[in-house]
């Protein structure tokens, strides 16, 4: 009877625009964990995104400098990431969270004075035709063009990964930075360029929150939306196209719980918002176990600190 | 051409003088970073790190919550501490502490009205099973199905918060004062009160429980053979499968201990100084933690030091939000920085900058 009450297409496409900013974070993170390096600072060059985003699209007027903004300050982040675990050898983990403790204090700071402004509106992509088909218009050919190009960024990204011989060395390197340094390819600038990459997706993870899903700011507006991006990569066995499928399960996951909030359902609120992330370790676990696991397909050198002493 | 070498032992005078150096520049890039948001950053600094000890103003107020900042952030180090030794990376500690503070809260409010010198004990244990539980989850997982227990940890602190929510404002909700949000005032029933011991200190249970937590520890990591394991296993990790230490066995005393040391520390609080079960109860102390655990270097008498200058700037961060409006969040930006610095500094612990001639090198 509530399920009844809510429209199919209408859910298919909250559902995309709810993966998106996890799936923008995931496929960067994605290719960060491919060249052997786990950067756990996600959600705080997400929130740097979704607040330095918002901040320009505001100021300027224009969503577009909004998201170019995002992505540079997600890359800032990255970069210091970059400098401290791959020139100072610093740990990962320890500087990971550093990333995020700062990334929240620090927006929580910048963001300040833009708690309950609306930001500029980004259109929805005019497909035409295409947006008047019954049912499907209304599910995937009515969206912003984030939307769209995210799917094309994950092609872009499986493509690059799979065929592109800068794509064979960023994966050589992650497999085994030794070889791939004995063979003279520069593990330390490989690993620097796909940080920065990650950086800059999470940003655009981050200001597609502020800007289109919410459309404002509040402090610490991303709720674990970064960790969570962290654990659909090894939900994806790190390949695009499951990080994709996987973004759209959980969305699917999070509209259909906000849509039970929504037809009031005799469960406290409470209890119905915590199901994203009971969702996401109950998937961690069965990925995770068993003689399918994830992690053999994980990359070789992930994690582990490469210096060229000898 | 700059070479790095790689020390065959750490250094030792790094290894202490960067934690102090880590602060200095802390307090040099704060003061740049508020007076670019055109905050006077001498006086910024002046109330986070010095005011809450010596201003005439705040003096009395705040010097007694130095204990009370301090004791939640040193019990919960301690246990992160032994588990980062061993690589096992409980970055939850939020959502276990949380978890202890209901438990106990919910043996108080169960017993309510009822007086009698048995209650307070039970809370004590109650707390601490709520913390060990709620860690048990990762150590599980990871022991049984072979799940990343950094990912696990920290996603329960948002299932955690989320409980916490749903038990001011149902199960644990003052039913006197059905209006507000939030269970009855522990501090106004007596066997539940984890008062103050000594009057105007912040001297209270919690502080106690630290000190004995601190010397445990002490003495574990230095003269018990499970102190051998759990560094010989994070320094070793071949080594110690040769030598017979369970991997799956220390992750399981690991995270049940910082988890129940977690647990008590949530349970102390919300007896004493937070007084009740309220949506806003959690003020990130976990995550603090993590860092006073790090800045410590990972050693009980130099969490004491490090969770009193975090304790310190707790206040100091309460204070700039009344003085200058700051946000509660903005102490993290101080945190975050300080963690930076240290672990950059590190880099000339393990490593020499030598000079080479480039060409003919």
């Amino acid at each position: 009877m509530i399920l009844g009450s809510i429209n199919p297409a209408v859910l298919l496409a909250a559902l995309m625009v709810a993966a998106t900013p996890i799936l923008l974070a995931a496929i960067g993170e994605l290719v960060v964990e491919k060249s052997g390096v786990l950067n756990l600072g996600v959600e705080g060059m997400m929130i740097m995104g979704a607040c330095l985003g918002f901040i320009i699209a505001v100021n300027s007027g224009s969503p577009l400098l909004g998201f170019v903004g995002a992505a540079l300050a997600g890359m800032v982040l990255a970069a210091l990431f970059a400098l401290l675990t791959q020139v100072l050898m610093t740990n990962h983990v320890a500087t990971g969270l550093a990333l995020t403790l700062f990334g929240l204090g620090l927006t929580a700071l910048l963001g300040q004075q833009y708690v309950g402004i609306t930001p500029p509106r980004t259109p929805r992509l005019d497909l035409g035709p295409l947006a008047q088909i019954p049912f499907f218009g209304r599910a995937f050919f009515r969206h912003d063009i984030v939307v769209y190009l995210t799917i094309a960024l994950v092609g872009a990204v499986w493509w690059f990964l799979k065929y592109s011989r800068a794509g064979m060395i960023l994966r050589a390197v992650g497999e085994n930075h030794d070889a791939a340094h004995a063979l003279g390819y520069h593990v330390k600038r490989v690993r620097l360029m796909a940080i920065l990459f990650g950086g800059a997706c999470a940003g655009l993870g981050g200001a597609y929150l502020s800007l289109i899903r919410v459309a404002g700011w509040t402090e610490g507006m991303t709720v674990g939306a970064g960790w969570i991006a962290l654990a659909l990569v090894v939900f994806a066995s790190w390949r695009p196209w499951r990080a994709l499928a996987g973004a759209y399960l959980f969305g699917g996951v999070v509209v259909l719980q906000l849509n039970l909030q929504a037809a009031g359902v005799r469960i406290p609120v409470e209890y119905l918002s915590m199901s994203p992330y009971l969702i996401t370790i109950l998937v961690l676990v069965l990925i995770s176990s068993g003689k399918a696991r994830a992690s053999l397909n994980a990359p070789g050198s992930l994690n582990k600190p490469f210096h060229a002493s000898s | 051409m700059i070479r790095l070498e790689r020390r065959k032992e750490p250094s030792k005078i790094w290894r202490i003088a960067n934690p102090f150096l880590a602060v200095v520049l802390t307090m040099i890039a704060g003061g740049i970073m508020f007076a670019a948001l055109g905050k006077d950053p001498v006086a910024a600094i002046r109330l986070i790190f010095f005011d809450p000890l010596f201003s005439e103003q705040f003096g009395s107020y705040s010097r007694p919550q130095l204990l009370i900042k301090t004791a939640p952030l040193i019990l919960i180090a301690v246990g992160l501490a032994i588990g980062f030794k061993a690589n096992i990376w409980n970055i939850g500690a939020e959502g276990q502490y949380i978890m202890g503070a209901l438990f106990g809260a919910g043996v108080a409010l169960a017993f309510y009205p009822i007086e009698g010198w048995y209650i307070f004990p039970l809370m004590i244990l109650a707390g601490a099973l709520g913390g060990f539980m709620w860690a048990m989850i990762p150590a599980i997982l990871k022991t049984r199905f072979n799940t990343n227990e950094i990912l696990v940890s920290l996603l329960l602190v948002y299932v955690a918060e989320r409980i916490l929510a749903a038990m001011a404002l149902g199960l644990m909700r003052n039913p006197d004062q059905p209006g507000f949000p939030g269970s009855r005032d522990l501090r106004r029933y007596d066997s539940a009160h984890n008062a103050e011991l000594i009057a105007n200190t912040g001297l209270h249970w919690g502080v106690v429980a630290a000190l004995i937590a601190v010397i445990f520890a002490y003495v574990m990591m230095t003269r018990h053979m499970l102190g051998f394991h759990v560094q010989l296993a994070g320094q070793a990790p071949r080594a110690a499968r040769f030598g017979g230490v369970s991997p799956a066995r220390l992750v399981i005393i690991c995270l049940g201990l910082a988890g129940a040391l977690a647990g008590l520390a949530g349970m102390f609080e919300v007896s004493g100084p937070g007084g009740q079960v309220r949506i806003e109860f959690a003020t990130g102390y976990g995550f603090t933690a993590i860092i006073v655990a790090f800045l410590g270097r990972l050693n009980p008498i130099g969490i004491v030091l490090a969770g009193f200058l975090l304790g310190l700037t707790y206040i100091g961060g309460e204070l700039s939000q009344m003085m200058l409006q700051l946000p509660g969040a903005s102490i993290q930006v101080f945190q975050g920085m300080l963690l930076f610095f240290l672990l950059a500094l590190d880099f000339q612990t393990n490593y020499r900058i030598r000079l080479t001639q480039g060409a003919r090198a």
